[in-house]
């Protein structure tokens, strides 16, 4: 699958986590994403990272993931990213679940 | 001999405090997916907890999850989490050796060819979970140890919940004679009240008497306290060096007897002392004296 | 140039005076006599009683490019140093500068007066929400002085902060010039910070919603040092000033890090009879003190002195007898301002009997153990309580520097990891407090020692504390949360922080964007 059926959400605004919100992409879109941080620009980079390898891990080419972030972990993003794709349809692979 | 002095609840829909539940020094945390998450969180804490357990460095303590009851989401719980090698799972509201066998059958199947075999803890929480204690904690290998959950259980029993916890004494003492019959451990309710601290002192000394091996806890300020309980005294640790002294006396001179204080050492009472010791030493308590 | 721990300091910072850059916390010798006042006469038929801030702005009179000073005492309640600044702008004033302890978001009307030019120099000890926000951006055309509260004393005493017109708000004045913070709809405890203004500006005016009969008791700051007294409406508003408890964390993590820290306090053996001890209000650290306080209890330890802001929690350890006496430079809550009222033993004193260096001694020096908070520290134990992640100014040096360099042993106490920042970096962004007088970092994952102080450090493992390198304790950061890129900063000045002593630690550079 290129990209997800609906949009969803998981996280929460509290400190160390993120609040992720998908919604489908159209095709050939690519992966967009719109990063709110509280350490911007101390990880930015790095958190743009891991939700762009979760995503793409699932097979996931177009999609628009807005992430609004309270410090959360490199684990944190990718588990809300992953509870998102999930609610959103997405069938994950075996092995992440 | 694992040590589960103390074995801390982490809820496991927060990042904050799943990242951290490795700092307050409990000999176990219980990463929670069952009473610390909403029910539609259920599957967002899933994936938290299982990407905590491939990450996160939770340094001595044991990584154990509670998952969701048998009838309702036990299984996807098992599924998700198990490949993630957790020490043990925490079963909730375990009624029957069966449930052991259905949640053992599981795990296996979840089980990754190279894994460590994850143990299970039973929790036992209802009447009838009470009245098959020994038959639970010797269906399987696999558990380690009976815990207690007096909260369900009083609610079970239509009696209510006190402090002093006279509703809660049969439970107990069932629940340790069935795990030191079947040779595991048996693990005590928590203390609700985390602002208590002398009623939580006071619990946790009347679980040690009882013979509990450890106690549950819902708060990290608990940690020490409950340690403090369980960990061994230094008379106690005087007593067992005494009586590990007397028995080698004894042998030395080809006697098969010995005897402390006037009192005869048998193998019971050398078994005590032996346990007293070896949790001194794992927790750095021998000091340089003696 | 670079200075004695390697900030980059310029020769020369337009809009400030001879640029003495820091060599060191105890190296500075003072070469000055103290600064005096106008001498003035005030004659038996004189009155001091003025009818508005006007009418005081015309007797004195206030000029442009004078500087005027306020105090903190009033926090997010405080209403007078909006007040006296409008009056500036209605009477068209220009160019002043700023002197206020403190600065809170309350205080958001200064950015207005900055850009319509009334006021055009700010000097302080400590900022926070939009004027700190708005300086980092670039609010001024000079620097924003950042001197600590001990610092601000002695500048005051030693003629470098000359003070023109220190406008004092005042709970309770008599209309002869006697002041207290004690009673009256705004009582916010102790007038600490004022009490140095009040000796050396030129002149003086009290501020005040509460006139009491003549003689004003107890008398904080004397008719004698106090020139015009304005009955005004409202000062401040109460629920600024105060709060009324303080309380302990909840938070597991903050617990866990007061409990080690009071662990450390006890391995040092500092916590015997004759134990003085100053710890903040914030977080970990008055948990810390509620820990120290069951080891004085348990030991049936007496202490001598509390020292700092004071909280009700401080006030139930007088009470109760674990401490014989509260220095007190400020008040926090209305348990503060009950006790210094009532109990004799609770002792207001100023900023500069509190803490600063070039006087016949401060009380800081007198001090076992400190316990402050720090937002970020490098490894060489330097300490920013400055600016922010962001790089904006949130914060303030306060009597941070000051009771660091006094006490005995000096505790940080910080979440290694605050969400997913590491507190412990290379270099911190901004300067505050240097290393050579800190000892120790207190954090949930261990306990750094700083190298000057090896004794400490075997006590520590002799006690079987958590003793780790600070590399080590970095690096476990790192793991969890990965390496931190540094912040970028412009090239514009916008604050200099002025170690306690008057020399540069540290500069504070524009923020971008």
């Amino acid at each position: 699958m290129a990209s997800i059926a609906k949009t969803a959400q998981a996280g929460t605004l509290e400190s160390s986590d993120v609040m992720i919100t998908v919604a489908p992409g159209t095709q050939g879109s690519g992966i967009i994403i719109e990063l709110e941080s509280i350490v911007l620009a101390q990880y930015g980079e790095d958190i743009k990272i891991i939700l762009e390898k979760t995503v793409k891990d699932q097979g996931i080419t177009d999609i628009y993931i807005k992430a609004v972030d309270r410090g959360a972990l490199d684990c944190t993003i990718c588990a809300r990213t992953l509870a998102a794709l999930s609610r959103a349809g997405a069938v994950l692979k075996e092995e992440i679940i | 001999m694992d040590l589960r002095r103390s074995m801390l609840f982490i809820p496991g829909n927060n990042p904050g405090m799943l990242q951290n539940g490795g700092v307050f020094g409990a000999d176990s945390v219980i990463l929670d997916l069952e009473d610390a998450v909403a029910p539609m969180e259920k599957d967002a804490a899933r994936f938290l907890v299982a990407q905590a357990l491939r990450t996160v460095d939770y340094g001595a303590s044991e990584t154990v999850v509670r998952i969701n009851p048998l009838d309702t989401f036990a299984a996807v719980d098992i599924k998700a989490i198990v490949p993630c090698c957790p020490d043990a799972i925490l079963v909730p509201k375990v009624e029957s050796a069966a449930d052991i066998h259905q949640v053992v059958a599981m795990i296996a199947a979840a089980e990754k060819p190279d894994q460590t075999p994850v143990k299970i803890i039973a929790l036992l929480e209802t009447p009838c979970g009470i009245v098959e204690a020994y038959h639970i904690a010797k269906a399987d290998p696999r558990v380690v140890a009976l815990a207690l959950g007096a909260e369900d259980y009083t609610a079970g029993l239509g009696a209510m919940r006190t402090k002093e916890g006279t509703e809660i004494f049969t439970a107990r003492t069932i629940v340790i004679n069935a795990a030191a019959a079947a040779n595991v451990q048996s693990i005590d309710t928590p203390y609700t009240d985390a602002n208590d601290e002398e009623g939580l002192l006071a619990d946790t000394q009347l679980a040690k008497r009882l013979g509990f091996k450890g106690k549950l806890s819902i708060n990290p300020r608990q940690i020490d306290v409950i340690h403090s309980v369980f960990n061994p005294s230094l008379n106690d640790i005087d007593w067992a060096q005494q009586v590990i002294h007397a028995i080698r006396k004894a042998e030395a001179e080809g006697s098969g007897v010995a005897s402390l204080n006037g009192k005869m050492v048998d193998l019971p009472i050398v078994n005590r002392a032996e346990r007293i010791l070896h949790l001194a030493e794992l927790l750095g308590l021998m000091g340089g004296e003696k | 140039m670079k200075n004695a721990i390697g900030r980059e300091i310029p020769e020369t910072i337009s809009g400030i005076a001879a640029i003495k850059p820091f060599a060191g916390a105890f190296t500075a010798v003072p070469e000055m006599a103290r600064q005096a006042p106008k001498v003035k006469i005030i004659k038996p038929t004189d009155r001091k009683l003025v009818d508005s801030l006007v009418e005081v702005f015309k007797k004195i009179p206030v000029t442009d490019g004078m500087t005027l000073s306020f105090h903190h005492h009033f926090r997010n309640g405080d209403g007078v140093v909006n007040m006296v600044l409008a009056t500036a702008a209605q009477l068209g004033l220009k160019n002043l500068t700023v002197a206020l302890s403190s600065v809170f978001p309350v205080h958001a009307p200064i950015i207005d007066h900055v850009k319509n030019g009334v006021v055009t120099g700010l000097d302080t000890n400590y900022m926070s929400g939009p004027v700190a926000q708005a300086v980092s951006k670039g609010l001024f055309d000079k620097p924003v002085i950042l001197r600590t509260h001990g610092g601000r004393g002695r500048a005051i005493e030693c003629g470098q902060l000359k003070i023109d017109v220190a406008f004092i708000a005042a709970p309770a004045a008599d209309e002869y010039g006697n002041l207290n913070g004690v009673e009256g709809p705004a009582a916010c405890g102790s007038l600490g910070y004022a009490f140095p203004d009040a000796q050396y500006a030129d002149y003086v005016v009290a501020v005040t919603d509460y006139l009491g009969e003549y003689p004003l008791s107890p008398i904080s700051i004397p008719q004698t040092r106090v020139d015009y007294v304005v009955k005004v409406e409202c000062v401040g508003d109460p629920k600024g000033i105060v709060s009324g408890t303080t309380r302990i964390t909840k938070d597991p993590v903050g617990l866990k890090i007061a409990e080690t820290a009071a662990k450390v306090i006890q391995a040092t053996g500092l916590i015997k009879n004759g134990f003085a001890f100053q710890t903040g209000a914030g977080g970990a650290s008055l948990a810390t003190a509620a820990f120290v306080r069951k080891m004085m209890e348990k030991d049936s330890v007496v202490g001598s002195f509390a020292l700092g802001g004071i909280t009700g929690y401080m006030v139930d350890m007088l009470e109760s007898g674990l401490f014989k006496k509260l220095m007190d430079v400020q008040g926090f809550d209305l348990e503060a301002i009950r006790s210094l009222s009532t109990n004799p033993n609770h002792l207001e004193i100023g900023a500069d009997f509190y803490a600063s260096p070039f006087n016949a001694g401060c009380a800081v020096n007198q001090l076992d153990v400190v316990i402050l908070g720090a937002t970020e520290m490098d490894t060489d134990f330097n300490v920013n309580v400055v600016t922010g992640s962001d790089g904006v100014i949130m914060g303030g040096s306060g009597g941070h520097a000051d009771a660091a360099a006094g006490a005995k042993v000096t505790i940080i106490v910080a979440n290694l990891l605050r969400g997913r920042l590491p507190i412990i970096v290379n270099k911190v962004l901004t300067a505050t407090t240097p290393g050579e007088t800190i000892d120790v970092l207190v954090t949930e994952r261990g306990v750094a020692v700083n190298p000057l102080r090896g004794d400490l450090k075997e006590k520590f493992l002799a006690a079987g504390l958590p003793v780790k390198d600070i590399q080590e304790l970095k690096q476990l950061a790192e793991k969890i949360a990965g390496a931190p890129k540094a912040i970028k900063t412009g090239e514009n000045i916008v604050a200099v922080v002025e170690y306690r002593d008057g020399t540069i630690i540290d500069v504070v550079r524009q923020v971008e964007g």
